[in-house]
């Protein structure tokens, strides 16, 4: 065991340090309404991809650092340090980037992979349909071929920043006769064009970073076909694996930042010396510590034995849970004034219910852990 | 960053597998704890394996390893719920080598390490476990610890729920014994990361044998391993299990490696290992329905031991009101007053 960082993973995360502290101004603050916030978190992915610091663990064949495992952890342990923002494509950084490597052939690859890192072509995800949430290989969108185009129909739902996308990573139904796992294709999706309609979805804090997303024979030339026609299921499995790495360091940062901010704020108030606010501090740090931990031994799982331990299900979890607790105890320590409409407190209280459900629901990574991680048979349920 | 044992750390823990598998059967278990007594055979090849000393630096005929590889033999002892006064021994040693003078340390180390003779740890006044047998005893007030051989001070034996440990309530006057000059805090960390380590072995266990079980037993027709009720509970199970396990060893790691984070360490460790080896023992008793419930199950050794061991050297609460206060102290001036 050796929980220090290497020379080279020092040396990584000083230079970084180093140009963020150049390139970054902490007291930054994003302005304000969506369109300005997101042109404002595009120019930062900019600056970052002149930097050479967009795709850090993208091979450096595709224009990235080349980063290890751990590198990429320390990038976002660092990037929320300096309390910067995430690019603006995180989608297209984190999961279509990564797909169309693993799947594109070269033409895709030259095409789709250089604007992902500056951030001119921004990517949105459609898996999620309303009949087709947790259970997603159920999803109806029907992709019909027509010539050397396929003419698309359907609804799409949770489709984060699709209002700004210019791609869709879109898996859609093309042979409604194979089992459900089986009919399924991946497309790369032109967001503009008229058959498709994008209408915002105003969630509980009255903002609407997601979206309802209508296809009406939209058409997807042939060669966005990625992976192969009647392959999506596996495509579209590249793409989940993704999702659930990297950002953990963020948030587990992130999570500690806003403890930490509570913690000064309980004491100005001197609220320090009840006892019962000062165990759910306790509570909150180890939980917080206990995330870092597990992050911090799923790298080492992946850099030794290339895929995650049990830690991969199970951080995503954990966080969604404290963040949870830890905006509702803010609640707790400032009484009303946390409830101010607008305030950074309410907002963080109302988004966090989110949590646990974006990105898999609690219920279905726990089936994961069951299932998977500790092999219990699963309950057979009515196809 | 690697948060994986060395070679030569799994494979002290692969002996400590195939040693307790064979000598810690359920049956051997039950049989000692039934009969109120410690298992001397197994006591006998864990000396002679020379793991009381493991910790212990070489010049104190010890092994000279970590607190890691210590939490590696901690682990596996409580996950076959040994009878056995390793715990104690190993911890008060932690203790007289951190915060001892040469004079403690030359005069009580090596028949800990040796296992010549056996060690407690615990408060004053209080119920220390196994200290009926123990020839040296640590006892920690509120501004330090006192060591004293056993003629110093009055044993009253005390059974407690858990009969793996021999426990007693031990009384000493004011005057006896001598106060450790070290850094007693330290000392104690390190003992605590050792009884994190036992609970964390507690709760895998607690685990293993719900698993076989849920996966067994049928109910309407299927496994009851396959019912979303049971089967999640199975998953906060080895939350709780892996996050305690994680921690430990990082509390492990930093008593050997750096010991800036010993204290925080620590306390998260036990905070996590105490209420995690409660949970799960807790909920594998539920897990299992009324057999769970029985003698026979032997459930209830775990269950047992996860409770003494989670009082042992400060609760869950204890720990994080430390940790609230060590955030405190970093966070300060900003939160000063």
């Amino acid at each position: 065991m050796d929980l220090t960082f290497s020379a080279a993973e020092a040396a990584f995360r000083d230079e970084l340090r180093a140009w963020l502290a150049d390139n970054w101004d902490a007291d930054q603050r994003p302005p304000e309404g969506d369109s300005a916030a997101f042109a404002w978190r595009r120019d930062w992915q900019r600056r970052l991809a002149e930097g050479g610091w967009a795709g850090v663990h993208w091979p450096r064949e595709y224009g990235g650092r080349g980063a290890t495992v751990t590198e990429s952890a320390i990038f976002f342990e660092e990037l929320a340090r300096a309390r910067a923002p995430l690019p603006a494509n995180v989608l297209g950084l984190l999961l279509a980037g990564p797909t169309i490597m693993v799947w594109g052939n070269e033409e895709q690859k030259q095409r789709y992979l250089p604007p992902i890192l500056t951030g001119d072509e921004i990517w949105c995800q459609g898996f999620s349909e309303p009949d087709a949430g947790s259970d997603f290989a159920a999803l109806k969108t029907r992709a019909v071929k027509d010539g050397d185009e396929w003419v698309v129909t359907g609804q799409k739902v949770w489709t984060s920043i699709a209002h700004h996308a210019k791609w869709c990573m879109l898996v859609a139904r093309t042979d409604p006769d194979a089992p459900k796992h089986k009919g399924l294709t991946y497309f790369i999706l032109d967001m503009e064009q008229p058959g498709v309609q994008v209408r915002p979805l105003v969630q509980i804090t009255g903002e609407a970073e997601f979206n309802e997303l209508f296809l009406e024979e939209a058409r997807i030339p042939d060669a966005n076909v990625l992976g192969g026609v009647g392959n999506g299921w596996k495509v579209a499995l590249t793409t989940l694996m993704n999702e659930r790495s990297g950002l953990a360091f963020f948030l587990q940062v992130r999570t500690r930042q806003v403890l930490d901010e509570l913690v000064e704020e309980a004491a100005r108030r001197g609220l320090l010396n009840d006892a019962v606010i000062a165990d759910r501090i306790g509570r909150l740090y180890a939980k917080a510590e206990t995330l870092r931990l597990l992050a911090y031994r799923g790298l080492t799982a992946i850099e030794k034995y290339g895929q995650p331990g049990p830690e991969g299900s199970l951080t995503k979890w954990l966080w969604s849970e404290t963040n949870q607790e830890l905006t509702q105890f803010a609640v707790d320590v400032l009484g009303f004034d946390a409830l101010e409409a607008g305030s950074t407190w309410a907002y963080e209280l109302l988004r966090a219910r989110g949590n646990t459900i974006e990105g898999g629901t609690t219920e279905i990574l726990k089936n994961i852990v069951a299932e998977r991680v500790l092999g219990l048979p699963r309950l057979k349920v009515a196809a | 960053m690697n948060f994986d044992f060395t070679e030569d750390q799994y494979e002290i823990q692969r002996i400590a597998r195939d040693l307790l598998a064979a000598r810690a059967t359920p049956e051997q278990v039950r049989k000692a704890a039934e009969a109120k007594a410690y298992d001397d055979g197994l006591w006998r090849e864990l000396v002679e394996l020379g793991w009381p000393g493991i910790a212990v630096a070489e010049e104190h005929g010890g092994q000279g390893l970590g607190s890691v590889e210590l939490a590696i033999l901690c682990e596996e002892l409580g996950y076959t719920v040994a009878p056995s006064p390793f715990l104690s021994t190993v911890t008060a040693a932690a203790v007289i080598q951190t915060a001892g003078s040469d004079e403690q340390k030359a005069r009580w180390l090596p028949g800990l390490a040796s296992g010549e003779i056996t060690g407690a740890l615990g408060s004053a006044d209080g119920l220390v476990p196994d200290a009926e047998a123990a020839a040296v005893i640590v006892l920690l007030e509120d501004d330090g610890a006192r060591v004293l051989a056993r003629d110093e001070v009055e044993v009253t034996a005390v059974e407690s729920i858990d009969p793996t440990r021999r426990t007693a309530r031990v009384s000493a006057p004011a005057d006896a014994g001598e106060a450790l000059p070290g850094d007693v805090t330290a000392g104690v960390d390190r003992a605590t990361i050792a009884v994190a380590a036992d609970l964390v072995g507690v709760s895998r266990r607690a685990l293993d044998m719900t698993l076989e079980y849920v996966k067994e037993r049928h109910q309407f027709g299927v496994p009851v391993g396959a019912f979303q009720a049971v089967s999640h509970k199975c998953a906060q199970m080895l939350r709780d299990t892996e996050g305690s396990r994680a921690a430990t060893y990082y509390a492990a790691w930093a008593a050997d490696a750096d010991e800036s984070q010993l204290a925080e360490a620590a306390s998260l460790a036990k905070a996590a290992a105490s209420e995690g080896a409660r949970d799960v023992t807790a909920s594998a008793i539920q897990a299992h329905g009324g057999i769970g419930f029985t003698w026979e199950a032997d459930l209830h050794w775990l269950y047992k031991r996860a409770q003494v061991g989670s009082v042992l050297l400060g609760g869950s609460s204890t720990h994080r009101a430390r940790l609230t206060r060590l955030l405190r102290e970093r966070l300060a001036p900003a939160t000063a007053g």
